[in-house]
């Protein structure tokens, strides 16, 4: 008990000189400030990434490619090939008895991105009649959805804020068609960076062997996807790949994530080194500063314990406040903030850059250590100071 | 020079203090190096790329194809000395996740653009002889333990062949060396094999790629092979090299915006760090500085003084953590090749670190040369 008064009454005397010393502890602040905003806003944008792709998944949708496919752009798949996916067994069906799902094909077109006019792959998807059924979450928010076997088109809400020349009554051009844009949809994941169109009408335009690329299915409930998965590969007539949708969506944005991830903690690490040494250097002046009132407090009898967490409490203290503010840069500067990229598909993904409340937990725990690094060799010097020379010092 | 070692001891006054403000200099000053080196390392590369190659796709959108049928009109453009193509193959090796960037193209013409690629002449006879040979470069090779004579298949999801099945068996006749060229494709195989033994999509190039006599005809070329195809069922567009890769990267994003920020970043964490050490120092000197006064030191040799040291210490950290940079920026060779960090970044590092020196050094060296002598020896 008596510790533990004593460490409290140490702290807080420790604490409320804490305003005298406001020059040398912004320095901590700042500088884990600094370490934070850099790491929370590297970090936010693949989380933002990850977000958006993870988003395109539903438990009880699975994705078919053909059999060794990376990816939608590098799979081919026959009308019989899609026939057969949708008779497979665990496919829901609708009231007239037919599968629930969507052949599609993807092309690329070239576009503008309107922030710095750079040249851009967009995504140009061709979707099966079903797909309102299929994807309950698209919502057409302007205009109207695309007449089937007619060349229209409606534009993802976020492509259509991010590239040129997409709004409803533009005309879009790709190889063999052009497409009136009569709609802006919402789905509130990647497919937003993307334009729909009607397959056969894609197919139509550009003859490429009449092939689809993958075909996503309802199924009748997220338990019935092994049931389906068996159906396909061990039917004969068929060489797929078959996989949960978030699965696959995760899987594709995999690598760019990983790779944004290593920047993040790379540079957020060296610049943790750096912001150590300021808060090792401000801890031992602020020790230094009061050599002779830690002296002091030694000969009355206050124990070494008391003295070290004070100094500790003090550090801990000073870095939380600079991850917090470290953590409100990022969130303030960049949450929300809205960017895009060639990721691992085909074109661009438009996504919204995340603080997330683990960013900002991730935050505070690298402040929190730094802190306590930084102010545990001082604390230990301030507890070792010999009492006697450290009261003759002036 | 008479006052180096007054400066020294000014310095090594808390040996603790100096010795921690220079590492997070030189901390900074690496990562500025690294950071800054990437950067300027991308405009580098893309500046020294070849100018004497062409590179024409189609006007719609790269992956769309253009006939091969252009090939002889492109050969009879003036200014034109080789035509080459490449096809996109994709394919894996044994599994999906080993995937194999293959592409189909015509050998001899390609090596004959790509003059800086090391290949022996012998791979390029074996490649013209054996329609189902692949080039391979050897970094590709020895990744999968390939020798030359093997019969490797590729699987792929995209090309099947005319007999329904989705494997093609290649037969390594050569490799290549493509450390002097930036990002080439590493497999090539026949395209008049793979145009014909594949079941659908016969007929198309994605790339063509177009040596030419002298760079200084680059516009004129590329502006007469648009030209020519203009208002065609497939319009074409030609870029350089530099063009290209310019457009690639800003597919991924503003890199400049990105790096600078964060530099941004770093450097006022760091200036506010610095300046706020030196005023420290300066102020624990109070006494001493008047001292020196009193000795007769004239306030401009005072403030020269403090000056002089917080120049010493931002100056020589800075110069440390930018030779650090330099010496690990090899390591970062996977994203740029073997390229050295450039000079212009030690160039601004310098340039920055008397910045940080100044704007760090002044405010306390002015507070010095205002010192009241009276004041400050006792202790007001």
């Amino acid at each position: 008990m008596k510790v533990l008064r004593q460490i409290g009454s140490v702290t807080a005397v420790n604490l409320r000189s804490l305003p005298q010393r406001v020059g040398t502890s912004l320095v901590i602040i700042i500088g884990i400030a600094g370490v934070v905003a850099v790491l929370i806003s590297v970090l936010a944008m693949s989380t933002g990434m990850l977000k958006t792709m993870s988003n395109a998944g539903r438990d009880d949708r699975a994705l078919v490619l053909r059999n060794g496919s990376a990816a939608e752009a590098s799979s081919a798949l026959a009308l019989d090939a899609v026939r057969l996916i949708g008779d497979a067994a665990g496919v829901r069906r609708d009231a007239d008895g037919k599968p629930i799902m969507s052949a599609e094909s993807i092309r690329v077109f070239t576009g503008y991105r309107k922030e710095d006019g750079a040249e851009v792959n967009i995504t140009i998807r061709g979707v099966g009649p079903q797909i309102r059924a299929l994807r309950p979450e698209l919502e057409i928010v302007e205009g109207r959805m695309f007449e089937p076997a007619l060349t229209e088109v409606i534009v993802g809400q976020a492509a259509h804020r991010q590239f040129r020349g997409l709004n409803v009554g533009d005309t879009v051009r790709t190889r063999g068609a052009n497409w009136k844009v009569v709609g802006v949809f919402t789905t509130g994941d990647a497919h937003e960076s993307e334009l729909m169109v009607d397959v056969e009408a894609l197919n139509a335009a550009e003859s490429r062997g009449g092939n689809y690329q993958s075909v996503t299915v309802q199924l009748e409930s997220p338990r019935a996807f092994t049931a389906f998965k068996d159906s396909l590969t061990s039917n004969p007539a068929l060489s797929v790949d078959v996989w949960r949708e978030r699965e696959y969506y995760e899987q594709q944005s995999e690598m760019i994530t990983q790779i944004i991830n290593i920047v993040a903690y790379v540079v957020g690490g060296i610049m943790a080194i750096g912001a150590l040494f300021s808060a090792l250097n401000t801890m031992y002046s602020a020790v230094s500063a009061r050599v002779r009132e830690i002296a002091t407090l030694r000969a009355l009898g206050f124990g070494a314990a008391a003295i070290i967490v004070s100094v500790l409490v003090e550090a801990l203290l000073l870095a939380a406040i600079g991850g917090g503010i470290g953590a409100l840069i990022a969130w303030s500067f960049f949450h929300g903030r809205t960017a895009s990229t060639a990721a691992n598909v085909y074109g661009q993904l438009i996504f919204d850059l995340t603080v997330s409340p683990e960013l900002v937990a991730i935050g505070i725990v690298w402040a929190c250590s730094i802190g306590l690094i930084g102010g545990l060799f001082p604390a230990i010097r301030a507890a070792r100071l010999p009492v006697v020379d450290a009261l003759r010092a002036v | 020079m008479k006052y180096f070692r007054l400066i020294w001891a000014g310095l090594w006054r808390k040996k603790a203090r100096t010795i921690l403000t220079m590492l997070s200099i030189v901390v900074a000053f690496f990562l500025f190096g690294m950071l800054q080196g990437v950067n300027q390392g991308f405009n580098e590369v893309v500046q020294n790329l070849n100018v004497n190659r062409l590179y024409t796709s189609a006007k719609t959108n790269m992956v769309d194809g253009l006939p091969i049928s252009y090939l002889s009109r492109l050969k009879s453009v003036p200014g034109v000395m080789h035509v080459s193509h490449w096809t996109y193959f994709g394919g894996y090796f044994r599994e999906a996740k080993n995937a194999i960037p293959a592409f189909a193209t015509d050998p001899r013409e390609l090596f004959a653009i790509y003059e800086e690629i090391k290949i022996n002449p012998e791979y390029l006879d074996a490649m013209e002889r054996t329609r189902t040979g692949a080039l391979v470069s050897e970094q590709l090779a020895n990744t999968y333990g390939w020798k030359i004579g093997d019969r490797i298949p590729i699987g792929t999801s995209i090309w099947t062949k005319k007999d329904g099945s989705n494997t093609w068996y290649f037969d390594i006749v050569g490799t290549f060396d493509p450390s002097g060229s930036v990002n080439i494709p590493p497999f090539y195989i026949n395209y008049d094999y793979y145009d014909e033994a594949k079941a659908f999509g016969h007929g198309v190039v994605h790339y063509y790629i177009i040596g030419i006599d002298d760079p200084r005809n680059a516009t004129r070329v590329a502006k007469a092979i648009d030209t020519q195809f203009e208002n065609s069922m497939n319009e074409t567009r030609t870029q350089t090299e530099s063009q290209l890769a310019q457009m690639q990267l800003k597919q991924i994003g503003d890199i400049n915006f990105i790096v600078n920020s964060i530099v941004g970043a770093v450097l006022f964490t760091l200036l506010f760090l610095t300046a706020n050490t030196m005023m420290q120092s300066v102020r624990e000197r109070i006494p001493e500085l008047a001292v020196l006064k009193t000795l007769g030191f004239s306030d401009g040799k005072v403030l020269t003084l403090v000056l002089v040291e917080a120049g010493a210490l931002c100056i020589v950290a800075a110069l440390i953590g930018l030779a650090v940079a330099a010496v690990t920026f090899p390591l970062l060779k996977v994203i740029l090749g073997n390229l050295p960090m450039p000079l212009i970044v030690v160039a601004m590092g310098v340039g920055l670190a008397i910045l940080l020196a100044l704007l760090s050094g002044l405010p306390p060296a002015i507070r010095a040369q205002r010192l009241n002598i009276v004041d400050a020896l006792a202790g007001r």
